[in-house]
């Protein structure tokens, strides 16, 4: 950028020009208010969010058990709605972490890749590939996890078994159908694979080059550079994106409803059936049949859904901003 | 930053040589470690890339044999058990009306969103703004979903089910989207230009509109698609906010309408139909699993097309900066 030093102005003798301080007048002023109200709106949204759930769901917040079992079809009698939601957040909080034990390593591994192993010049293109996974609609993960993965994936299951039956998690018996919480693990962690990869695919690229040639000059092998340089620069980036993932699969119905034969168990069995169900499938199942006060159950469970989500991202973002300010790259 | 180069002292290049030796082949095994965590590395990226590979290869090769003129032209207005005449057009209708109306609310809203964050944001307001639409992106569709539902109960009564509800829960989700696309884009224009055109004599309103759009403007039609091909296959927010149809409805603001991914999971979950008579030109059993991998064809193909459009609009009409 080139700066011209502009001549001092010539101002008429005794006439002195005289401007407001300020440009921000007439259209401008316009111009800024709206732009500033659009972005007031969307905090309104969000608060209207809670605000809208909160006050649907109120009816089934307040009122008795006897109550709610009489007018919500599948509730149980003398359960309070605490009690009632339990099962499903311990459903929706057990396939969520399963999704992100099974995806951490591997978008970790797929953001290096792109960001320090692939060519350079393909790097643009596999990002490209990779998010076009996040663009897959999810009933369509519904179908191909029922139909292509489930059965492929029941000899893995009944290996798992076999082998390691002995652990909680993989206790039997095998369900044949393989509609099970392990194969919703599986199809969750496939979808949330992108936004972790994003995520840490930016930091990783942030990573100070000088860092990095320092390792290398001291002799280290790439590996050995990303370890020490890559990825502790990384790691509270990494920690933020499995947190957004967490959310992603928290969140996730359609794949869970159409894979998922549902239960309402406090149980950590993921591959029998019939064993547990998550918030945002059980909603999605018996929303559209519901009338009355089930309506408000099941909003009031939504509500739940949504401030667990809501704490996960606010959680992750705030990681990420954090980072932005004390990171070392600026 | 550029590295020195600093050149090469002496014509030592066989101590060079062996120092290279000892640096290199001092450790085997941290060469080997090197080289498992390189194929690690690769074969992750494959890992990942044989679901995307396996499911386009599915719904190609489970939906292409049902689409055909009258798949895509007819509903399934009376259409009962086998009968394997009924098609999707209304599905197809569905979606594009409901998918437009959503765009039509979130582009403004977003856009300007994004221009006050960009060109007027600072302090608290603005952080808190970008904060919380990165919050909004975690919000789960079903959520969006009962959010529409429960502020169109309040003003039309419970057991209302129509498009613009619909309209409204994919807005909530694509909102943050074109922020956050709309935002890097704006980002990218130099500030060189803005100045230019403010020491014309601009004033900053016709600057962002005359200037900073203009130049953004293949960027943030990029980020728009890719919005819009992130919601047109939310199923959730609309299951529970439209409702289902057999019928072709034109109308968001009036009764239930279909949507390609509803059609989708209504006809999976269907499952078999029973045929009296066996299997016969009008009586298919699985007909409705076939419906639904046309339907996932046609929605596949939609969300592919909307993405590589995004990409070539950017590629081809974004200015060349440099």
């Amino acid at each position: 950028m080139t700066t011209t030093v502009s001549p001092p102005p010539e101002r008429a003798p005794g006439r002195p020009r005289r401007r407001g301080r300020t440009t921000d007048r007439g259209f401008n002023r316009a111009f800024r208010w709206i732009a500033v109200g659009a972005g007031v709106l969307i905090l309104a949204v969000l608060a209207a969010v809670a605000v809208f759930l909160l006050q649907q769901a109120w009816p089934a917040l307040t009122a008795g058990s006897d109550e709610l079992a009489a007018s919500v079809p599948r509730y149980p009698d003398d359960t309070s709605l605490l009690e009632y939601v339990g099962p499903l957040v311990f459903g929706t909080l057990l396939a969520a972490a399963l999704a992100l034990a099974l995806a951490t390593p591997v978008a970790m591994g797929i953001a290096l890749f792109i960001s320090h192993y692939a060519p350079p010049r393909l790097s643009q293109v596999l990002g490209y590939l990779v998010d076009l996974l996040a663009a897959v609609p999810s009933v369509i993960y519904g179908l191909w996890g029922i139909f292509v993965l489930g059965p492929a994936a029941l000899p893995v299951w009944e290996w798992l078994n076999s082998w390691f039956g002995w652990f909680p998690l993989f206790a039997g018996p095998v369900s044949p159908t393989s509609r099970v919480l392990a194969t919703v693990a599986v199809v969750l962690a496939v979808m949330i694979l992108p936004i972790i990869t994003a995520v840490a695919r930016e930091v990783f690229l942030q990573t100070p080059k000088l860092h990095e040639e320092a390792a290398l000059a001291l002799g280290a092998t790439r590996w050995e550079m990303v370890r020490t340089a890559v990825l502790p620069f990384g790691r509270s980036g990494v920690i933020s994106a499995a947190m957004l993932g967490l959310g992603r699969a928290l969140g996730e119905t359609m794949a869970v409803l159409m894979i998922l034969s549902p239960g309402f168990l406090y149980s950590f069995k993921i591959l029998d059936s019939s064993q547990q169900q998550t918030i945002a499938a059980y909603i999605a199942l018996d929303f559209p049949e519901a009338s009355g006060l089930a309506v408000n159950t099941l909003i009031a469970t939504g509500l739940v859904l949504f401030v667990i989500t809501l704490a996960v991202n606010m959680g992750a973002r705030a990681i990420v901003a954090r980072r932005k300010e004390f990171s070392g790259a600026n | 930053m550029s590295t020195a180069t600093i050149p090469d002292p002496s014509g030592t290049t066989e101590a060079t040589a062996r120092t290279r030796a000892a640096l290199t082949g001092a450790d085997g095994a941290r060469r080997r470690k090197d080289r498992t965590m390189t194929v690690l590395i690769w074969s992750a990226f494959v890992v990942a890339m044989a679901p995307l590979v396996s499911l386009i290869w599915t719904v190609l090769s489970n939906g292409a044999a049902r689409i055909s003129m009258d798949f895509l032209s007819l509903s399934m207005r009376n259409i009962f058990g086998g009968d394997p005449s009924g098609g999707i057009y209304h599905a197809i209708v569905g979606t594009l009306i409901i998918t437009a109306l959503a765009t039509v609310i979130s582009v403004p809203v977003g856009l300007l969103a994004a221009i006050y964050l960009v060109e007027y944001g600072k302090g608290v307001l603005a952080r808190a703004v970008t904060f919380f639409v990165d919050v909004m992106t975690g919000i789960p569709s079903i959520v969006a979903g009962l959010f529409a539902v429960s502020l169109f109960t309040l003003f039309l009564g419970p057991g209302v089910r129509m498009g613009v509800i619909g309209a409204v829960a994919l807005s909530v989700l694509m909102i943050p989207v074109v922020v956050r696309s709309c935002e890097e884009m704006l980002k990218l224009v130099p500030n060189e230009l803005r100045e230019a055109s403010y020491a014309l004599g601009v004033p900053k309103w016709l600057t962002i509109v005359k200037v900073v759009l203009r130049t953004s403007v293949a960027g943030l039609t990029t980020g728009i698609l890719l919005a819009v091909a992130r919601v047109i296959g939310e199923t959730a927010p609309l299951l529970v906010t439209v409702g289902v149809t057999d019928s072709i409805n034109f109308d968001p603001f009036e009764g239930r309408m279909m949507t390609l991914p509803v059609f989708a999971y209504r006809q999976y979950s269907q499952g078999q139909a029973t045929c009296p008579g066996g299997e016969s030109a009008t009586c298919v059993a699985d007909i409705a699993i076939q419906n639904a991998w046309g339907a996932a064809l046609v929605l596949i193909v939609l969300v592919l097309a909307l993405n590589l459009i995004g990409r070539l609009v950017n590629r081809w009409f974004s200015p060349k900066l440099r």
